[in-house]
């Protein structure tokens, strides 16, 4: 992932060798969401991990209208997941460099970054073999 | 309190009417259940109404008449016909009106809805990277709920070969054409694990409903008037799982039907035992799967044996959407829910021909919207 690309929002995604999302924890509750709200004097910024497990999927199979969407016209079904981040939260997320008949609830998989549309953007894919860890950030310290 | 009834239905016929606007539907509609009711324009104490895309409710006053009425317009997404039925109930509940209009149009363009998300409170790039489709919330609900419940796919083809075959016995529905469960099943995947037959189509349509105090009914003459025993409107408690979410709280909540038919059933005195015809929000066919249980009419994951054995067909024991739900009518988004009310009704008058449930005499509707709302009511006769 080249560097140079412009991050698709600001506040998203850490910069560095291993990015990570951005999530905002309440400070009164402890319950994290993403991305981070805006509001700073209620939410704290934090790193959420980096591995999780697919909580659900699907596979979009025609193409978004445009506005909103910017992906290309030349269009390509693509799989979507929601990925439980242990401690955490659940994430919704593109998936990357999965076959789509191999998609099942729990798969292990990581955060990678892409290019979407020029934009650096975010995906999961999946888990690296022999990296069994839960990530750093915040795994097991949240609410 | 004062008990309320339904004492007039009337009702466009659902799908595409080239050439008639929604507001036109919605007149259409309020006239019939007038000519229904027996009772007159200028009769109405107060009416509630509304669209989402076929403009304001209370212009109908120019072609129903300026009797000077207080008109409320209700936006509540695809639960603004439910919204609009609690206000009427209420109002009567409340005493302040005798008589009360509860009426929903709308017409959408084809295709599926495009939101943009800044309406939604949402990043552009949720919109931008395609995460923002309805489509995909209703297949990453289902495909958690089959996973976790052991429903199968052939399930979901069920579901959508009954609401066809129902819907070609109902002449205000859209589709026509019962579809058998391999063309629903072969038939092109929109979103795993839902084929193109397992999703309603935005349409156009309009219902209206007078409703009135059990007093009022008795001076009309009205001998059995259907009552509405409960009309509840709920939002969504912490946890649930709704559309245009990026993230999910890992500690899971109830939805908003699950409260929401929990208070319809204490407000009237019943249980889920005791109705007998439903008709239950069926976006697509997974929704109708996960709402019998959310309204309480079976314990997760036993829908995989009742469509097996067509327990919610029409003569099972627990007939659901008689009318092809939205499957074979559509979703007109502001007129969904009341279709559903208007269906029961008619059930409970005998009139219901082909797809009459035989002695039906409770009924049940629950409709359900973004972003979390659900509106369920039970009638008696």
């Amino acid at each position: 992932m080249p560097e140079m690309l412009a991050d698709i929002a600001e506040g998203l995604l850490t910069h560095g060798a291993a990015p990570a999302l951005i999530g905002g924890r309440d400070r009164s509750t402890g319950r994290i969401v993403f991305p981070c709200p805006a509001d700073a004097e209620r939410f704290e910024a934090v790193e959420l991990p980096r591995e999780g497990r697919i909580w659900s999927w699907t596979v979009q199979r025609f193409r978004p209208k445009s506005p909103p969407y910017t992906g290309p016209e030349a269009f390509e079904p693509y799989a979507i997941a929601y990925v439980e981040l242990l401690g955490a939260t659940i994430v919704e997320t593109r998936l990357a460099g999965f076959a789509f008949d191999a998609l099942k609830v729990g798969l292990p998989c990581q955060l990678v970054t892409e290019d979407f549309a020029g934009k650096r953007s975010y995906a999961f894919g999946p888990a690296e073999a022999g990296d069994g860890s839960r990530g750093d950030g915040i795994a097991g310290e949240g609410a | 309190m004062t008990e309320v009834c339904i004492i007039g239905a009337g009702i466009h016929p659902f799908g595409r009417t080239d050439g008639v606007s929604g507001l036109q539907q919605g007149v259409f509609a309020v006239r019939q259940a007038l000519a229904d009711a027996g009772v007159e324009w200028p009769d109405m104490d107060i009416a509630y109404g509304g669209s989402s895309a076929a403009g304001n409710a209370d212009i109908m006053v120019n072609d129903l008449g300026l009797t000077g009425l207080p008109f409320i317009n209700v936006a509540n997404g695809c639960a603004t016909g439910g919204s609009a039925l609690y206000g009427a109930y209420a109002s009567i509940k409340a005493g302040q009106a005798d008589l009360a209009l509860a009426v929903g149009f709308d017409k959408h363009p084809r295709g599926a809805f495009d939101p943009r998300p800044s309406d939604w409170g949402l990043p552009d790039w949720y919109g931008e990277t395609g995460l923002m489709l309805t489509t995909q919330f209703f297949a990453l609900k289902l495909r958690r709920y089959m996973e976790q419940f052991g429903i199968s796919p052939v399930t979901l083809g069920r579901v959508a070969e009954k609401a066809f075959e129902n819907g070609a016995l109902a002449p205000h529905s859209w589709r026509k054409q019962p579809v058998d469960l391999d063309t629903i099943m072969n038939a092109q995947m929109v979103n795993d694990p839902l084929t193109k037959f397992m999703f309603c189509a935005p349409a156009e349509g309009a219902v209206g409903l007078i409703l009135a105090s059990a007093k009022k009914a008795r001076e009309l003459g009205i001998a059995a008037p259907v009552t509405l025993k409960a009309a509840t409107v709920r939002t969504r408690p912490p946890g649930s799982f709704e559309v245009f979410s990026p993230s999910l709280d890992i500690d899971r909540g109830p939805s908003p039907t699950v409260i929401a038919a929990k208070a319809a059933f204490e407000a009237a005195g019943l249980g889920p035992g005791d109705i007998d015809v439903a008709q239950l929000q069926d976006t697509e066919s997974g929704a109708e799967i996960m709402h019998m249980a959310e309204n309480g009419f079976c314990a997760d994951g036993e829908q995989e044996q009742w469509l097996a054995e067509g327990r919610t067909g029409l003569g099972g024991k627990l007939p659901v959407n008689t009318d092809g739900g939205c499957l074979a009518c559509g979703e007109p988004i502001g007129a969904s829910g009341l279709r559903q009310v208007y269906e029961n009704v008619v059930q409970l008058q005998g009139r219901a021909g082909a797809r009459q449930v035989e002695g039906a005499r409770t009924a049940y509707s629950h409709v359900y919207g973004a972003p979390g709302l659900s509106a369920v009511t039970i009638l008696q006769r």
